[in-house]
């Protein structure tokens, strides 16, 4: 079954067309992930979905409903949560409030104050940081704060997550542990959709990749069928390297 | 008995102790104090709603407003233009309500605009607004200013301090409540307030609007304390930028920063102004310059600074004497 799903997804940016009449769509309960070079307009792609920016045409629809011209407010309280590339924390708060407010205002319906924290410090625990919550956000290494944004955005009891380069930055031990923790989160029913450039944790984990290049959707599969396309290939190794092996 | 011990153990009870004594003081002033004093101690606490207010939502969110003297003129005309038709609680009421319905108006508008773009925007409405006034007055009118009825000044220190002690609860209460943790969520990051199903357009209109109530509410109890103004008399870009001034001073981060930096900036101005304007504005370009190099918290930063550094002293000087009881045994 779908639970997101996009037709002609259209993005300008003046004359430059970041994202070109994509058709996408995700499964309830896979991991999907997006890839393709610097520039192919993945993080615009996830920002049409988020509605961070508005689309120039075409349509977005999650479960059935269309996401056209809703503000990133009603997204997130519809079921669609997401992180940032360039972290986005709330500076001046602790780690636990960080969470908290995805907990309070993320939600469709209203949740009480203690109702909150206890989300959100489930939440923390989950990403394996309760240990911290009282520390300054502003403290947290860039690992714990991509942590962070995953906990703020699982408080907002997401359908379905977007993960934009959770694992750029990170250390192979890290990453490991980060895809472990992208999988538990698909065990407890959550759809993940997710960016990334670390090829190992891509393979790893993702049923389904799509592949963007200068805007547009080039191919889609499984992990084996993408590393043996052909035009995949180039695009990331260049003609040269391919008419020489 | 440590001095410090009994701050923090009794930190309630100090404050309960402090509040009555406060009001007994502003109570009791008028009685021994005579008028002129009255009238300083009236204007101190209105730069307190003011710096209050403006604290609460450009310290807060971020989005600096140099509007303050728009809705504090607001409050000074609705003053003068209902003065003869209703009692003076009620237009301290309406001048709020009026303040806050521009703000939403302006908000809406405005609010999009982000940094020093809302900033500038911001500072052209006073401007704007007390030109407007100015001309209906002048140009179609012909009227050149205008009086209030005198009133007694104990009567307009007890409306200004109930004011302000009303601003002062009303924003306490706003900071821990769920739009409080909203507002700081928007300065913290507005784009992932956004994502985090914060609706940030509403909340910061409304949070200005709010803020502007008691802007409007402080410029109609100020009324009568002119005696005689204009439009340039009461969209006086002052009533901006001494707020703002006092609050940066005072420290942003506590509500009790604002109003200590108000009270000290509205003493200065009323008393030292007036005899030594250049040397005023001398001395106070220096503090300012000083407080922002080293003290970014404000005043308020200072005290828990001389005291973490008291108690490493006191630390030190038992560590000093053990070791001496040491070397003595």
């Amino acid at each position: 079954m779908r639970i997101l799903e996009g037709q002609g997804v259209t993005k300008f940016f003046g004359g430059l067309a970041a994202v070109s009449n994509v058709d996408f769509h995700v499964d309830r309960g896979e991991i999907l992930g997006l890839i393709g070079p610097n520039g192919a307009g993945k993080t615009t792609l996830f920002n049409l979905i988020s509605a961070a920016l508005p689309l120039s045409s075409g349509e977005i629809r999650f479960k059935g409903r269309k996401l056209n011209g809703l503000k990133p407010h009603k997204i997130c309280r519809m079921g669609v949560s997401r992180t940032f590339q360039e972290t986005k924390v709330f500076a001046n708060m602790p780690v636990l409030q960080n969470v908290l407010i995805g907990a309070f205002f993320g939600t469709p319906t209203r949740v009480s104050g203690a109702d909150a924290t206890g989300e959100a410090a489930k939440a923390l625990e989950f990403v394996g940081l309760s240990a911290m919550s009282a520390t300054p956000i502003d403290d947290l290494t860039l690992v714990n704060q991509k942590r962070v944004e995953v906990a703020r955005a699982l408080a907002t009891k997401p359908e379905l997550l977007l993960l934009d380069e959770l694992m750029a930055g990170l250390n192979p031990t890290e990453v490991n542990e980060a895809m472990e923790l992208v999988t538990k989160i698909r065990d407890t029913g959550i759809t993940i959709f997710m960016v990334e450039h670390v090829m190992k944790a891509i393979m790893g984990i993702c049923g389904r990749i799509i592949v963007l290049h200068h805007g547009e959707k080039i191919c889609e599969g499984t992990p084996q069928e993408i590393t043996g396309n052909k035009q995949v290939i180039e695009i990331y190794l260049g003609e040269g390297a391919h008419a020489g092996s | 008995m440590d001095i410090t011990r009994l701050f923090t153990t009794h930190r309630k009870l100090l404050w309960v102790g402090f509040l009555i004594l406060l009001i007994v003081f502003v109570l009791t002033f008028p009685l021994y104090a005579g008028k002129y004093p009255t009238r300083v101690l009236t204007t101190m606490l209105m730069y307190a709603i003011l710096a209050v207010s403006w604290a609460m939502f450009s310290g807060t969110t971020g989005y600096m407003s140099l509007a303050p003297a728009a809705f504090f003129g607001i409050g000074v005309y609705s003053m003068f233009l209902l003065q003869d038709y209703l009692p003076f609680p009620v237009i301290i009421v309406i001048g709020g309500l009026i303040s806050f319905a521009l703000a939403i108006l302006l908000g809406l508008v405005t609010l999009r605009l982000k940094g020093i773009y809302f900033t500038i925007f911001s500072f052209g409405l006073v401007v704007f607004i007390g030109n407007i006034i100015n001309y209906v007055e002048a140009d179609i009118f012909g009227r050149h200013g205008w009086y209030f009825p005198l009133l007694d000044p104990a009567i307009l220190l007890y409306t200004m301090f109930g004011l302000a002690v009303v601003t002062v609860l009303a924003i306490y209460f706003i900071k821990r409540s769920r739009l409080g943790l909203a507002m700081q969520s928007i300065g913290g990051n507005e784009e992932a307030a956004e994502h985090m199903g914060i609706n940030t357009t509403r909340i910061k209109v409304l949070t200005f609007a709010i803020s502007a109530i008691f802007m409007g509410a402080a410029g109609v109890v100020t009324g009568p304390a002119f005696v005689y103004a204009n439009a340039g008399l009461a969209f006086s870009v002052t009533y901006s930028f001494i707020p703002i001034v006092a609050a940066v001073f005072g420290g942003m981060g506590q509500l009790h920063g604002p109003i200590i930096g108000a009270l000290v900036f509205g003493f200065l101005e009323k008393t030292l102004k007036a005899q030594f304007q250049t040397y005023f504005m001398l001395g106070f370009g220096i503090i300012m310059v000083l407080v922002i190099l080293f003290l970014p918290n404000g005043i308020v930063g200072l005290l828990p600074m001389l005291r973490d550094k008291l108690r490493g002293v006191i630390r030190k000087l038992r560590k000093g004497g053990e070791a001496e009881q040491h070397a003595n045994t």
